[in-house]
């Protein structure tokens, strides 16, 4: 069994930090895992070790909860990470076909980071802007009817931004 | 306490308030069929998720069914537990767990011992309407434990004997949906997981999907190569256990049956490991004794309270869990691996073999054996101490194999020298008999007098922790009991404060000790079936003539002949081993890792 973890002191000391302002309370495991995603963007099996050890639960207890809720990831998201809405309205909108063509552009699945972790996608069930169907939103900006020949000026801009 | 009347298939029940309709269905002899649901009242086990729905019944009144296993009992209620409906709920439910179960019963392991199969059984489930995906694992096996989840229903019996009587935390329900399986953290093989093989998983899986891994077939290898000795050792608990495979009623004690059985199987020589229970118990006794001598003549750095050491189950949690807590474990090997190395070492050249052309094949109630046994520190270039590690499962089957009717059976006696053992040892396969027996060695030899009673019923039962106080002559020796892990962890943990009023703590990894191991035949969730096995273990200790391990007359000789004295050098070098820190650890890297 490998039984050590590596990390660098201040990320570890950053997770303890989290963990502490919940008092170490178990019962604030989902909390914690929130505050620690939106920190590093992901939730490693390292870091998910590291919540183990401090609130003194087992690792696996942990990992079940990670697995069980989609909202979190155990892969690094990308510096924009894109949804792609696939609720009803913009489904029947062609959700799909937009989510076809990021697909394609990017050379990625769902749920995976391009090699330059600039993008990442994922699908999610309605952003309460159905009126605007179909909505993809990258980071925290919205787009709405979005059409599939839009997608490569969208991502132009992103790419134009990191030069 | 507050009793209600309430009616169950037309018959009248009166029943304490707070029950379920499961357990007013059993106070009557109604017997509704379960799967998720095990409850050990004894050893605070109660796994009701309600998950399965398999034990639905109607209630007069109410629109849905109720699932018996988590519905209170209220007053006047009226409940059938057969009606059309009910059994139509029933197989639907079935017929939906089959869909995603391998439909392999004839080569599957648990084949005539699984719940599943039996439930389908009884509700006479012919076809299956329902198809679809099929979930596909790929088969976890390690040292002791097998995992074959795509026979898994979810029941999650061992995620709660895992994390609740156990708190090992190696399992969990992880995933949703149609990939929810229950796991290890981050879907490592179970090896590389915080498990300690205690086996308690396997002990109440309903199906196959836990099972012990099997060496049934190295041992019939064995038995059959002509430039081999094969020996066969055989623990305490397994002979009041291995009779319920042929129809022996639960606590039977098979102990001559179970000696011929063997011999007829092709042993060259059928051993017991009682033997080296009571040589364990001059060692662990001899260390016990040492460490309070110290700790009187005001050594503060003597570690205290001494850990047994015959459980593997426990000794691997110490070294997960608590590896700064390691010297407080006893160094003695446990009886297993003493015997392996008597036989090895003092054995093979009397018998005039070498020690590879000796097999030594120990029969256990226990999964984490089979681990031990392949330790590093256990083998001498390569050569196991012990070769192989069976369950008493593994043995009925053995049995089977080789056409034996063991039933009509003429009683056998064990073979010398290995063979000979005394009341103290037997008693090695309950919660509290290692720590008897040890007593009992230790109060003589501490006081050079004979014991007053042999007997020490304070340290007997079945509660979780126990405690005790023997006054050997002025020298007042506390003793703690703990039988399943999260019981021991709260002595560890007492322990690790500094807070521990205890000399000597014995710690059992199973509920009820070796009776209630991972290898034994399956007591399905009926607490008698332990009770019976531990009063056979005691009537077995009372019928012995000598029942002081110092008093066997061959252990006298090994240490005359061979030995010399206990905790000396030999004896360290052949009777003891040392611990290894397995402990996940968190190491801080100075700088940020690209």
């Amino acid at each position: 069994m490998e039984n050590k973890i590596c990390m660098p002191k201040c990320k570890v000391e950053e997770i303890q930090g989290i963990c502490r302002e919940f008092n170490n309370d178990p019962g604030e495991l989902i909390n914690i895992l929130h505050r620690t995603q939106s920190l590093l963007g992901y939730l490693p099996m390292e870091v998910q070790e590291v919540i183990a050890e401090e609130i003194n639960i087992p690792a696996a207890k942990i990992y079940g909860v990670v697995t069980f809720y989609s909202y979190f990831t155990m892969l690094p998201k990308g510096k924009y990470p894109i949804s792609i809405c696939m609720g009803t309205a913009c489904y029947v909108r062609g959700a799909e076909k937009v989510l076809d063509e990021f697909k394609r552009q990017l050379g990625i699945g769902v749920g995976e980071t391009t090699d330059d972790g600039l993008f990442s996608i994922d699908c999610l069930r309605c952003v309460g802007a159905c009126g605007l169907a179909p909505v993809v939103t990258i980071g925290s900006k919205v787009y709405g009817r979005l059409a599939p020949e839009k997608v490569r000026d969208v991502l132009s801009d992103y790419y134009l931004r990191e030069g | 306490m507050e009793k209600i009347n309430l009616t169950i298939d037309n018959r009248n029940v009166e029943i304490p308030k707070g029950s379920t309709i499961l357990e007013a269905a059993n106070s009557v002899g109604i017997r509704i069929p379960t799967l998720c649901h095990m409850k050990l009242h004894d050893l605070c086990y109660e796994n009701q998720p309600g998950a399965c729905r398999i034990c639905v019944v109607e209630v007069d009144g109410r629109r849905n069914l109720a699932p018996a296993c988590k519905t209170e009992c209220t007053a006047n209620m009226v409940i059938k537990t057969h009606t059309p409906r009910v059994l139509n709920a029933r197989r639907t439910v079935m017929e939906l767990i089959l869909s995603n179960h391998p439909n392999e019963c004839l080569t599957c392991s648990k084949n005539g011992y699984c719940d599943l199969q039996s439930v389908a059984h009884d509700l006479g489930i012919r076809e299956i309407r329902y198809k679809g995906e099929i979930s596909k694992f790929t088969p976890d096996i390690s040292p002791s434990i097998v995992r074959n989840m795509d026979k898994c229903i979810m029941c999650r019996r061992c995620e709660e004997a895992c994390n609740t009587i156990q708190s090992v935390g190696a399992l969990s329900a992880i995933n949703r949906g149609f990939e929810a399986v229950v796991g290890t953290a981050f879907g490592r093989d179970i090896s590389g997981s915080t498990c300690t093989y205690c086996g308690q998983c396997v002990a109440i899986c309903p199906t196959g999907a836990l099972e012990e891994r099997t060496h049934i077939d190295e041992v019939l290898a064995a038995l059959a190569n002509p430039s081999k000795k094969v020996v066969v050792q055989t623990a305490p608990a397994v002979r009041v256990a291995l009779g319920k495979d042929f129809g022996y009623e639960p606590g039977s004690d098979v102990t001559g049956k179970m000696v011929s059985a063997l011999r007829q199987l092709g042993f060259d020589y059928v051993f017991d490991t009682d033997f080296a229970a009571d040589l364990t118990i001059m060692e662990e006794g001899t260390e016990l004794l040492g460490r309070i001598k110290e700790f009187l003549a005001g050594n503060e750095e003597v570690k205290l309270p001494l850990m047994t050491s015959c459980c593997p189950g426990w000794v691997s949690f110490m070294e997960q869990h608590y590896p700064d807590m390691l010297d407080n474990l006893s160094t003695a090997k446990s009886p297993q691996q003493m015997f392996g190395a008597i036989a090895k070492n003092y054995f093979a050249p009397i018998a005039g073999v070498d020690r590879k052309d000796l097999v030594v094949v120990s029969i256990m109630p226990c999964v984490a054996k089979k681990f031990e046994c392949g330790r590093e520190e256990f083998a001498v270039d390569g050569d196991a101490d012990v070769n192989y590690s069976l369950t008493t499962r593994e043995l009925a089957h053995l049995i089977r194999y080789a056409n034996i009717d063991f039933n009509h059976l003429i009683e056998g006696d064990f073979d010398a020298p290995l063979g000979e053992s005394t009341g103290a040892s037997v008693i090695f396969g309950t919660t509290g008999g290692v720590i008897e027996a040890a007593v009992r060695t230790a109060y003589e030899v501490h006081t050079g007098k004979p014991l007053p009673k042999v007997d020490f019923q304070e340290l007997r039962g079945f509660e979780g922790i126990r405690s005790a106080t023997i006054d050997f002559e002025g020298v007042k020796l506390n003793i703690g009991i703990a039988h399943g892990l999260a019981n021991a962890r709260k002595l560890v943990e007492e322990a690790k404060a500094g807070k521990s009023p205890f000399h000597a703590i014995e710690v059992m990894a199973c509920p009820g000790g070796c009776i209630g191991g991972g290898g034994q035949p399956f007591h399905r969730g009926d607490m008698e079936v332990l009770r019976k096995r531990q009063a056979a273990l005691y009537c077995a200790d009372s019928a012995k003539e000598l029942r002081k391990s110092h008093e066997n007359p061959f252990i006298i000789s090994l240490y005359k002949e061979f030995l010399g004295e206990p905790n000396n050098e030999l004896a360290h070098s052949l009777l003891h081993t040392h611990y290894h820190d397995r402990k996940v650890v968190i190491c801080c890297t100075d700088k940020e890792k690209k």
